[in-house]
């Protein structure tokens, strides 16, 4: 274990001028050069930044990419995400744990490499995949998994894993990346032809009132998941009289089967900027931030450049478009590994360097968000839609979709079907007919919305994806006839149980004990008593949970036995039969038989 | 001062002034809604969840949420009752609480509540992971196992003691109360005469050498249940348990 040189950690904090603010990057950068996190530095750092140790820990203690423990040079994460798990995942983990000599969680006795598990990375279209540091590596098999220990053995280079580059601007010089974009169906909003600078200059000849008007007329509403009204958002924080104002784009698109904003922002980042740009002129904001997933690291060279390229062009930075007074600038915070964190209130605490816990509501971000001050934070998709939206007017972008879901999905399709990837599909398509698109017909379910969404059956595949019917932030997971769903239903919700941040007990203490009855459902020894208790605990997690995620954790299981219940009434048996199936008699006598050292018998 | 208003709270209108809380207008007419993390002296940490009222037929914690002019609140229904009784009980599920070696037993709040909601025996099965006992300290103790992470150490310290001794870390159910130290609490500058020791709601952070001083009978709850005071239209809880 090789000792941190603390006097590094101190510049290291110095280099981010000692901000408290700037935790996140301070121990970003400490754990990527030190591989960890030690006690030691978790003194210096609190020192340095002048917060109390315990802070400083309290936050190191709570993303999954950071670890007091030390790490090896290389950390390998396999994703574990259902649909890695569909496409070979057990394989490949056991040919990484045979090839390293080491569990999953172990680091290697020469420090060279660590192999952990980690949930979705947003590569579900070209699953298994894992992240070799920053380097997203997909479609492995146990071979692949074979050769990739042998070469980083021989080079421990990650980046020379690389060896057919992606589609599109994955091959760029800044990217260097294998990932594939698989744009499946490029619909006529997200994936048109783009014009930089177009949609600015566009705003700025109109007044700031005109551009809310304008998102309005457009009924575009928040793309990440909730559907609530852009423009009323933009709005409430433009009306708050404040000296600063912000502008956050939510890149942590953590929903296990997302990766659509991944594709925009390899694909359309201007897009994704000049949507920030338009929102700062609309609520008078100086300052935008994007909060970059950790997962996503390895695009951060190419979006800094992009950035740039927008300050020389005069879209960024002071007098933007030639407007004078209207002067706004952006920064990319890369998160640390935390789903919690896509949660608006969540993700600004994280800005702030501390523990991704989510805020009591009110106030509203759009009051008193990141720093005290009025802050609108955004989807990435929703931000490409408001630059197509000034681009071409609300007329057009009204064109697609239905009176209450205008525009156009960006769906990310995964799991059993031939065609996995990214649709831009108008709001309203029928479910069939998105799973035909895909190659999915013969799907017996489809989780719609990812885990924190519903899964349904074939009865529900007539419904339409929009927001008054099978509402979703996107992510479509397809299931075929032959697959356990109760298994699925368990994978997900055991994400919930390890993604919660702790704070409020429904959702800390309540989905261990869901997760337990649904086990014993699974193994055969459940009742039909066990399915009211999940019905009824489930229903007080949703209801009394303090955020988002735990309002949705027991999603998974409510879904599956509202709209499947024959998946677990076949394993909980009659109920008159007189049997109390979760009582293990061998297990129950186990005290008794320890003290006369010697087995009972019994029938 | 703007001027105070009126809400309603089960059908009952309520004053409050411009910046209460439900729960703390609650408090001001003698109307408990039971309550955990939730103290006087501190700021509200909306964790618990057992204020969880429905306003104008949401659900929302009352320690947190504004009390607003007209608001239509309901606290004592069945299905409420229900939902506290659920978040109680998973409280015992998560830690071990054995009442019966507890020196806080009789002036435990999460005891008290249990017996208050008709919590008679577990319904669901125990989760009990062992966790750190910290005995490091010369006068304090800290039994995770009984901690209910309803922060108010945490806020106690950090507002009223200007020390920031205590703190979570790790997410989920591995979220831990934790010391401003490496890893002891003697190495800490908590004192014994801290605010932050006359907060917690159970026996996860006891003085030492007091056990039994008052003896079980006489102490807090043994007469009259939890939340009665303020229902007597009494002031809100006495902040020192013990004397």
């Amino acid at each position: 274990m090789t000792s941190q040189n603390q006097s590094r950690v101190r510049d290291i904090c110095r280099e981010h001028g000692s901000d408290p603010v700037r935790l996140l990057d301070i121990a970003r950068a400490v754990q990527s050069e030190f591989r960890g996190i030690s006690q030691q530095s978790i003194d210096t750092i609190a020192a340095a930044v002048r917060m109390p140790r315990i802070t400083v820990e309290a936050c190191v203690s709570f993303y999954s990419f950071l670890s007091v423990e030390q790490q090896g040079e290389i950390t390998i994460r396999l994703c574990d995400d259902v649909p890695d798990r569909l496409a070979g995942y057990a394989n490949v983990r056991d040919a990484f744990v045979e090839a390293l000599g080491i569990p999953l969680g172990g680091t290697t006795p020469d420090g060279r490499f660590t192999l952990e598990r980690t949930a979705c990375i947003g590569l579900s279209d070209q699953a298994p995949a894992a992240l070799v540091n920053e380097v997203p590596v997909t479609n492995l098999s146990s071979d692949r998994a074979r050769e990739i220990v042998a070469s980083l053995k021989q080079h421990g280079d990650p980046r020379r894993l690389v060896r057919k580059l992606g589609d599109g601007n994955n091959a760029n010089s800044l990217i260097q990346s294998m990932v594939r974009n698989n744009l499946q169906f490029p619909g006529e909003i997200l994936f048109s032809p783009y014009n930089r600078g177009e949609a600015i200059r566009k705003a700025v000849a109109m007044s700031p009132a005109e551009v809310i008007r304008a998102v309005k007329t457009a009924r575009l509403r928040g793309r990440g998941g909730a559907g609530f009204p852009t423009g009323m958002k933009w709005e409430f924080a433009r009306e708050v009289e404040a000296d600063r104002k912000f502008v956050i784009c939510n890149a942590d698109e953590g929903e296990p089967g997302t990766f659509k904003d991944r594709v925009l922002l390899t694909e359309r980042a201007d897009r994704v900027f000049a949507g920030m740009t338009i929102a700062a002129y609309a609520l008078g904001a100086g300052e935008g931030i994007l909060y970059l997933r950790a997962e996503y690291a390895y695009l951060l060279p190419f979006l800094e450049q992009r950035l740039q390229r927008r300050r020389d062009e005069d879209l960024l930075g002071e007098s933007i478009a030639g407007k004078q007074g209207f002067d706004f600038d952006i920064r990319i915070q890369v998160g640390a590994g935390a789903y919690v964190c896509g949660e608006e209130t969540a993700l600004i605490n994280s800005l702030e360097g501390i523990r991704g816990d989510p805020r009591d509501r009110p106030p509203f971000p759009a009051s008193k968000g990141f720093r005290a001050s009025p802050t609108v934070v955004n989807n990435v998709e929703t931000l490409c839609c408001v630059t197509r939206i000034l681009e071409e007017g609300p007329a057009t972008f009204c064109e697609f979709g239905t009176p209450q879901s205008a525009g156009t999905k960006l769906l990310s399709i995964s799991g059993d079907c031939r065609l996995p990837g990214i649709y831009e599909v108008p709001f309203g398509l029928p479910l069939r007919e998105v799973l035909e698109l895909a190659g999915g017909e013969t799907a017996s379910a489809v989780q719609v919305g990812g885990p924190s969404g519903k899964l349904v059956g074939p009865a529900d595949f007539d419904r339409r994806i929009c927001f008054d019917d099978l509402a979703t932030g996107g992510a479509l997971v397809v299931f075929g006839p032959e697959r356990d769903l109760l298994s699925i239903v368990s994978a997900y919700t055991e994400f919930f149980i390890e993604e919660g941040c702790g704070h409020c007990t429904p959702c800390r203490a309540g989905m261990p004990v869901m997760l337990d009855l649904l086990e014993r459902v699974r193994d055969g020894r459940g009742e039909a008593a066990d399915l009211d208790t999940l019905r009824e605990l489930g229903n007080t997690i949703r209801r009394t949970s303090r955020c988002g995620l735990g309002q949705t954790a027991p999603n998974p299981i409510l879904s599956s036995l509202e709209r499947l219940p024959s998946e677990y009434e076949s394993r909980t048996g009659d109920a008159d039969a007189g049997l109390t199936r979760s009582f293990d008699l061998d297990a129950a006598l186990v005290a008794a038989q320890a003290v006369p050292g010697r087995a009972s018998s019994h029938l | 001062m703007s001027e105070s208003f009126s809400f309603y709270i089960d059908g009952v209108p309520v004053e409050a002034q411009p910046g209460m809380t439900i729960l703390e207008a609650a408090q001001g007419a003698g109307i408990w809604i039971p309550r955990l993390c939730w103290h006087e002296e501190l700021e509200p940490f909306g964790g618990c969840r057992v204020c969880t009222v429905k306003a104008n037929g949401r659900p929302c914690s009352a320690c947190t949420q504004p009390a607003a002019p007209d608001l239509v609140v309901e606290n004592d229904t069945p299905q409420l009752r229900e939902w506290r009784r659920a978040l109680v009980e998973l409280l015992f599920a998560e830690g071990n609480h054995f009442c019966m070696s507890c020196e806080k037993s009789g002036n435990c709040e999460l005891q008290a509540l249990a017996y208050r909601l008709g919590i008679a025996a577990p319904r669901f099965e125990p989760h009990w992971k062992p966790r750190e006992v910290d005995a490091s300290h010369p006068d304090v103790l800290i039994d995770r196992n009984r901690c209910i992470l309803c922060a108010r150490c945490v806020r106690a310290s950090r507002d009223l003691d200007g020390k920031t001794v205590f703190g979570f870390t790790g997410r989920g159910p591995d979220r831990r109360i934790a010391v401003n130290s490496t890893a002891r609490l003697a190495d800490t500058d908590l004192d014994v005469t801290d605010a932050a020791m006359d907060v917690c709601p159970v026996g996860a952070l006891v003085r030492k050498r007091e056990g039994f001083t008052v003896p079980i009978g006489s102490r807090r709850f043994d007469d009259a249940p939890i939340g009665s005071d303020i229902e007597a239209g009494g002031a809100a809880e006495p902040v020192r348990q013990e004397e």
